[in-house]
């Protein structure tokens, strides 16, 4: 520690030298943060989901509606607390922007959900108001919507009885979320099933894709298999997994994306290594004569590679932590400004961990072969610059 | 003063060995940028291409008003018929008007080596249909036989999931469908898998309905009246699209996206690399300061040691970009991968490293070179002349 003056010392000796390194460091570690928490995107999803609820599925694909009247059967199954049903519904914004949207039941949704939050009274406006709609605090800010607006929704799946496109619901409440995480997923709508059922063109009884409350989570692969029994071999074989694996399901479908995503990332090291090596290298040889001077005063072999390798960790974590740090805070902009796509990311103690153990690695691979070169210098060698 | 610039220049360049672990690090971290970049671009082209080449501009997609993708589209019988009797459409082999009741579902399928499900495009098309796709080739097997449990599945599909192979039985909507035969198209179909309408519209409880016809214009041109005859026709609630713009839209957002990635991560790549090259020149600078000085006390002007200097760095540069564009070539042209299409379905694609894309690189290569060779160059030229000399 005495020495760290020092260290810090000959770090400048050549200021635009180090300072060079510095910035490419910095600019490294930025990209590690960004791509590390862009691939935890892709492949973790929505990890906060809790294993509290089965989703229901056809079989085929989830694209495929379930017929209402499977509700009963799996409501009967034992194990099975409450059943809701989620009906995708194409929802279109202005001329040409999809929105997460759903036909949904609302007495069963503020039951199965219970991570939605929404006042009592709101609860009973949508679940009484046949055009009712309830709309995600996200989404009603940015676009300014409140309680007792029409909502200017259109489907690019079902046209209403006579053909029209353009549906006309009500706002009768705006829900939040009930921590930060759920709060960023509150950019969708929800729409009274009852009234999407009787108005669709192509007529009564879609579904869509069910959630299961389970009494006990412990008993959720016994209660999958046997919801998924009871329509074997019917026309609508169903698949049931959990809340989790169906996100997880979903975003592995993104697959080879985020392996790029990796590979980048090592070419990004990897060309990082090299620029920072030969830098340190270089560094160390300009300064075989000083090396051999501390070792004439007395410094011993083990001290002299400790001070180079000391060297190499303030350059890659004064670098690295830098980096990280106008990544995270990038990345606390990017999920305030449009929380939709990028609310899960953030710089958590995980990518870190992560970032801390490639800044010393790092530090280790370019300051380690240097060190060992400057602690068996030979005096005499090192003076006489042979 | 050009003889002077070659012969400054021809001195740097001939020292590069003396100094060769410095140039490499010139080489190294631009030959890293434009890797990086000519291989996220490559992604985003190889899904233009296999959408460009799905599009004939000679064909056009009869969907529902509105629905802005085939999936969410649907369309009954008569719509079928009613596009086949409007004029402006070109004639198929047998003589009658060429067009295709298309219906399109999505069946999850396991993939190969992975326990997870992953979706794919199930298209029910009529027998025009193959007509209208004159690229896509059968390379092993047969075409289905209408009415039967029959798929004939694209390369791309049949590499990818489990059990798409020739004789092979899938499950699908509890029945079992035998993969009859394999083709080849160079396009997005070949991440799909073909069978007959009519059998798929009974398995999937949906008769008499597809999502969209797929018709063969007399040309390009013939779209505006065959739609404008169209949307006045009361029996039918429809818009078309040529089928190269309706796929140019589908792959925009996608695009987009790794486009955008790909500036990011090359911009701060970009910015790392320009100081790595500062670093390197202004150290050649140095090393070479008696040299510089010496050039100057004998005569020669700034101008040719400032150019000298910035060729040597914008040549490093160069080889750098062309290693880096050579290596995303060698590594990634060609190379099939499949991620999320529109649709929630997988699409297959593959790299394609254009030569607009080698270009592009080794511009911002020879960017990146002058930018790092800029500022050591002014320095030399700057140095004065006696402490310079002097220098150790």
């Amino acid at each position: 520690m005495k020495f760290l003056g020092f260290v810090w010392a000959s770090l400048w000796r050549k200021k635009t030298r180090t300072l060079f390194t510095i910035l490419s460091l910095v600019s490294a570690f930025l990209l590690f943060g960004l791509l590390q928490a862009l691939s935890a995107f892709f492949t973790s999803g929505a990890d906060f989901v809790g294993a509290s609820r089965l989703i229901v599925q056809s079989r085929v694909s989830f694209t495929e509606s379930l017929p209402i009247r499977l509700m009963p059967q799996i409501e009967a199954v034992p194990g099975v607390k409450a059943v809701h049903h989620d009906q995708w519904f194409g929802g279109v914004l202005d001329e040409n922007t999809q929105t997460i949207a759903f036909a949904s039941n609302p007495r069963q949704l503020k039951i199965v959900y219970p991570e939605w939050v929404m006042t009592d009274a709101e609860w009973e406006a949508f679940a009484n108001t046949k055009t009712g709609a309830i709309v995600g605090r996200n989404l009603a800010d940015k676009r300014g919507w409140k309680v007792g607006d029409k909502l200017p929704l259109k489907s690019n799946i079902f046209p209403q009885k006579d053909g029209n496109m353009a549906w006309s619901f009500d706002i009768v409440g705006i829900f939040d979320g009930k921590d930060q995480n759920w709060q960023n997923q509150t950019s969708s709508i929800y729409l009274n099933w009852a009234y999407f059922n009787e108005a669709n063109q192509f007529g009564e009884g879609f579904a869509g894709v069910y959630a299961v409350l389970l009494d006990d989570v412990e008993r959720a692969n016994e209660v999958a298999q046997a919801i998924d029994k009871l329509f074997l071999n019917s026309p609508d074989e169903t698949k049931t997994q959990s809340e989790k694996d169906f996100n997880k399901g979903f975003f592995a479908q993104i697959g080879d994306i985020g392996l790029i995503v990796k590979l980048i990332l090592i070419a990004v090291f990897f060309t990082i290594v090299i620029l920072t090596g030969n830098t340190m290298a270089q560094a160390v040889r300009e300064r075989i004569p000083e090396m051999a001077v501390l070792k004439t005063i007395g410094f011993s072999n083990g001290q002299v590679t400790r001070l180079v390798l000391a060297e190499s960790l303030v350059l890659c974590f004064v670098g690295g932590l830098l980096g990280m740090g106008l990544a995270s805070l990038l990345m606390s902009g990017l999920s305030r400004g449009m929380p939709q796509f990028f609310g899960a990311i953030s710089a958590d103690a995980a990518l870190w961990t992560q970032a801390l153990l490639a800044m010393a690695l790092l530090a280790l691979a370019v300051g380690l072969p240097p060190a060992l070169r400057a602690g068996r210098l030979r005096i005499v060698d090192a003076l006489a610059e042979r | 003063m050009l003889k002077q610039i070659a012969e400054t220049v021809a001195l740097n360049l001939r020292s590069i060995p003396q100094r060769l672990g410095l140039s490499l690090v010139i080489v190294v971290g631009i030959a890293g940028v434009v890797g990086v970049f000519t291989a996220l671009f490559a992604m985003s082209r190889g899904i233009e291409a296999t959408f460009e080449a799905s599009g004939d501009a000679r064909n056009a997609i009869v969907m529902r008003g509105g629905s802005q993708a085939e999936l969410n589209s649907t369309v009954n019988r008569e719509t079928l018929q009613v596009a086949e009797r409007t004029p402006g459409l070109r004639r198929a082999a047998n003589g009658e008007p060429l067009a295709s009741g298309e219906l399109i579902v999505i069946a999850e399928l396991p993939r190969k080596g992975g326990t997870l499900g992953a979706n794919v495009t199930l298209r029910g098309i009529t027998p025009h249909g193959f007509e209208l796709r004159p690229d896509l080739k059968i390379v092993e097997g047969r075409r289905f036989s209408p009415g039967l449990l029959e798929l004939t599945v694209g390369r791309g599909a049949a590499n990818q999931f489990e059990g798409l192979e020739v004789g092979r039985t899938v499950r699908l909507r509890s029945a079992d469908w035998t993969v009859v035969g394999i083709f080849e198209s160079g396009d997005a179909f070949e991440s799909e898998i073909f069978t007959d309408a009519a059998t798929a519209q009974t398995a999937w409880g949906r008769p008499n309905t597809f999502s969209t016809v797929l018709v063969g214009l007399e040309s390009p041109e013939s779209l505006e009246s065959f739609e404008a005859a169209l949307k006045v026709d009361p029996r039918v609630n429809v818009e078309a699209k040529r089928q190269n713009d309706y796929y140019a839209e589908q792959t925009r957002e996608t695009t987009r996206a790794i486009r955008f990635l790909g500036l990011v991560v090359a911009t701060i790549m970009g910015i790392g690399a320009v100081f790595a090259a500062l670093n390197t020149m202004y150290a050649a600078v140095s090393a070479r300061t008696r040299e510089i000085a010496t050039l100057r006390a004998i005569g020669f002007r700034a101008i040719p040691v400032v150019t000298s200097v910035l060729i040597e760095a914008m040549l490093l540069a160069l080889v750098g970009g062309l290693i880096g564009a050579l290596l995303a070539y060698v590594l990634f042209n060609g190379m099939t991968v499949s991620t999320l299409g529109s649709g929630f379905t997988q699409l297959v694609f593959a790299f394609k490293v254009t030569p607009g894309l080698v270009r592009d690189g080794v511009l911002i290569a020879l960017a990146i070179g002058f930018l790092g060779g800029l500022f050591p160059a002014v320095r030399a030229a700057r140095l004065p002349v006696t402490t310079a000399l002097r220098a150790g």
